[in-house]
């Protein structure tokens, strides 16, 4: 990267309609979930009313949609577009969430010196919301 | 129905366009044209299930999604034709 480059916040936010992926699970079921969604986001969506363990809780599954959303419009991928488990949300024990990237999406932080992302996610009604936040270093001459 | 038709077809069902699919060139950008990233997931697996083939990752990326033609030229490259 030649010339220097200020640092600064970069902000994305997204929304998703709740009933779009309650009708994209019940039309593609579990292809759909396990192209877009990891392991760990999966099992922090499985619904705990449902005894059989195979129902989601459909606004916790549209708000990591609309944060991985969020996430790519921090990194401004223009040819790369990373794959939707390589931006994973996190569940820390004290119940909200943290990003993180692997692969591509990660080498996109990378480039673009973001060290540190952080996001809020909320649902009403149908909608699902997720605001990201990334944090760029600035980068000097020559970097 | 030729590749061309259903392409429009899976678009009719999952494209939630704001266009009439009918109205769109080969040409046309389908995000412009109201498609969103979540309807393009969708897009995508009724692509799978209309072709009976899996996109692979290299292939998940917005461009391979942005047009009939450029659909159209995904699944020729992934059924040989």
């Amino acid at each position: 990267m030649s010339g220097a480059a200020p640092g600064g916040l970069r902000v994305g936010i997204d929304l998703v309609a709740v009933d779009e992926v309650a009708e994209s699970v019940a039309r593609f079921g579990d292809r759909y979930v396990h192209r877009i969604f990891t392991d760990h986001e999966i099992s922090c969506c499985i619904n705990a009313d449902d005894e059989s363990g195979t129902s989601y809780v459909m606004e916790s599954l549209a708000a990591r949609f609309a944060a991985k959303e969020a996430v790519l419009k921090v990194l401004r991928p223009v040819e790369v577009q990373p794959p939707w488990r390589s931006i994973e949300l996190h569940r820390m024990a004290g119940g909200w969430s943290e990003i993180h990237l692997s692969g591509q999406a990660s080498e996109l932080a990378s480039r673009a010196g973001i060290g540190e992302l952080s996001v809020s996610l909320s649902h009403e009604a149908n909608l699902a919301a997720a605001v990201v936040v990334g944090w760029c270093r600035p980068r000097t001459r020559g970097e | 129905m030729t590749v061309d038709e259903t392409i429009r077809q899976v678009l009719v069902d999952h494209g939630r366009l704001a266009v009439p699919v009918e109205t769109l060139a080969e040409d046309a950008d389908l995000f412009s044209s109201g498609m969103t990233s979540h309807a393009s997931v969708n897009v995508m697996l009724a692509l799978e299930d209309a072709f009976d083939f899996e996109f692979p990752e290299k292939m998940l990326k917005k461009s391979t999604f942005e047009s009939i033609d450029a659909i159209s030229t995904a699944v020729n490259e992934l059924t040989g034709v």
